[in-house]
């Protein structure tokens, strides 16, 4: 059974296009990216999982439950974490924690307890006082302490410090070899393509390409930067050729040799290879779809 | 229950400021009333033969020189208009706090269905306007027997169950509307509030208008009339009872639906 399963899922804020036709599966046990650029599309379709908002049409369901028909149940074996996480003013984090556990009505204080120490968080501090990555930690704690089967996660790690990103995605792992499915929405490549298996790419509402990770991030697209270059070096497959002050930088997917090759009769001060990001990876799917 | 519960608490020093602040104005308005009547004899009939300005405010009916006259226009003014605010803010902020606070998500991404937090907000609402009223109605009483004054317990209860059964309406009212909106509640509250005051004021100036009477929840709360017969007007109630439940019904429906941002 697939964990989730859309079917032409689109969503209209008015005239505004929030997704078009997004058919998206993920099976159940997967540890899976949702790639996109900010504006692209993950949050309205995480937020229609969730029952949060209703689709302009298509379906959408949940852990083989229809979103529109069984959101509570839905609910009760989801993990959500927000991108932006919000708490009600005055409350301390351990209220907040219980209160969460009581509206699961599961008593969750000993997985909170052993969360809250892995994630080094205060349970006394009130939510005022916590910083954006201690009030996301929070967020985590509610997403993570009822042991759900479903774990959604808009953005988990913004705002969290290295450390804790990699605690945080060592307890996901654990969960996830425990047999429960993860569905992570994010615009850093690296964070999916070091954790998730397999991802999907979204852009302007629309789901570009599902594949497994491996293949998505290693596109062997390079972005290439001559700084001082007086010309383009001869290169047949450059792309995006641009000049940037003193500098040159281009798109290259050929071979390397080659492009050691034509480097060194090139003339330029200093140079950088770097993988492109995320955009240009966008970029590469684009060129891709319309050759 | 869990959501009864929350509200209850997020909500308790609000609560206690308004219950205080209106019991103690409407016992301080009660206990210097045999100190007021000493002066009143002459500018009793004065009140009463303002013309329109009596009839707006129902002074005309009223005998000021009475404690139950007095008590009706002084009831009026403070928990009348001090209650409608009061229902109105708790009223048009239940729902749309939560989108307006951002934790809508928070609350809506747990297993619990749109319609039991709708159940639950709006019993927390009733629940705290029946204890403002309690509280009130306690302080009244307690300053009654201070005075010893020369009251009709009947009527007064009367006066106090119809200035409750308006901070209903209004909260009815707005709890509806609340479901509609996003922010910017209080001002739509207060409004609201506002506005029904002074259609009741406009339908006792002129005949023309009386029928605006039917629609303002101030129509079945006039001390003057509540007194002088001794019963609330049903043909004003009525129209407000239906508001009520429409209000209720509209909150419901349209949260069911809701697209929460």
């Amino acid at each position: 059974m697939d964990a989730i399963k859309t079917n032409s899922l689109t969503k209209y804020y008015g005239k505004v296009r929030g997704i078009a036709d997004v058919d998206l599966a993920v099976a159940e046990g997967d540890f899976f990216g949702f790639i996109g650029p900010n504006g692209a599309g993950k949050s309205t379709t995480i937020r229609i999982l969730l029952g949060l908002i209703s689709p302009t049409s298509g379906s959408a369901h949940v852990l083989g439950m229809d979103v529109s028909q069984r959101r509570t149940e839905i609910l009760s074996e989801v993990g959500y974490l927000p991108s932006e996480t919000n708490f009600y003013h005055g409350m301390r984090v351990s209220e907040i924690l219980t209160l969460s556990a009581k509206l699961h009505k599961k008593d969750c204080k000993q997985e909170a307890s052993t969360l809250c120490e892995r994630l080094s968080l205060d349970t006394t501090r009130k939510i005022e006082e916590l910083s954006f990555g201690n009030r996301k930690k929070v967020g985590i704690v509610c997403a993570l302490q009822h042991k759900p089967r479903l774990y959604i996660l808009d953005e988990p790690t913004s705002g969290l410090d290295p450390l804790m990103q990699k605690e945080f995605y060592t307890i996901l792992q654990e969960r996830n070899e425990a047999g429960a499915t993860v569905f992570l929405s994010s615009h850093v490549l690296s964070e999916v393509g070091r954790y998730c298996k397999r991802a999907a790419v979204i852009r302007e509402g629309r789901l570009l390409v599902t594949d497994m990770v491996d293949r998505l991030s290693h596109t062997g697209i390079k972005r290439v930067t001559l700084r001082g270059a007086t010309a383009m070096p001869a290169l047949e497959s450059a792309r995006d050729i641009k000049i940037e002050q003193d500098a040159l930088t281009f798109l290259y997917g050929g071979g390397t040799k080659e492009l050691l090759a034509a480097l060194s009769n090139a003339d330029f001060e200093d140079f950088t290879v770097t993988d492109p990001d995320l955009e240009e990876v966008f970029m590469h799917y684009y060129t891709k779809e319309d050759a | 229950m869990t959501i009864l519960l929350h509200e209850l608490k997020r909500n308790r020093l609000s609560l206690l400021v308004w219950t205080v602040a209106l019991a103690f104005m409407l016992g301080v308005c009660i206990v210097i009333y045999p100190e007021m009547s000493e002066q009143m004899g002459e500018i009793s009939d004065m009140f009463a033969n303002m013309g329109a300005f009596s009839d707006a405010f129902g002074m005309d009916q009223l005998n000021f020189g009475e404690f139950m006259g007095y008590f009706g226009v002084e009831c009026g003014n403070t928990l009348g208009l001090g209650g409608a605010f009061f229902a109105a803010i708790l009223g048009i902020s239940a729902l749309s706090k939560e989108e307006r606070d951002h934790t809508a998500e928070f609350l809506l991404t747990h297993p619990i269905s749109r319609d039991r937090i709708v159940w639950g907000k709006l019993l927390a609402v009733i629940l705290q306007i029946f204890a403002l009223n309690l509280a009130v109605a306690a302080v009244t009483t307690a300053g009654v027997l201070a005075i010893d004054a020369n009251a009709d317990a009947g009527k007064m209860a009367l006066l106090l169950l119809a200035y409750f059964i308006m901070q209903i309406e209004i909260a009815a009212i707005t709890f509806g509307i609340s479901a509609f909106i996003r922010r910017g509640g209080l001002a739509v509250g207060f409004g609201l509030a506002v506005g029904f005051y002074f259609m009741n004021l406009i339908a006792n100036l002129t005949d023309d208008l009386a029928f605006l009477k039917y629609m303002t929840p101030f129509g079945y709360t006039d001390g003057g009339s509540i007194i002088e017969s001794g019963s609330i007007e049903i043909k004003y109630l009525v129209p407000g009872l239906v508001f009520t439940v429409l209000g209720m019904v509209a909150a419901f429906w349209q949260y069911r639906k809701k697209d929460i941002s």
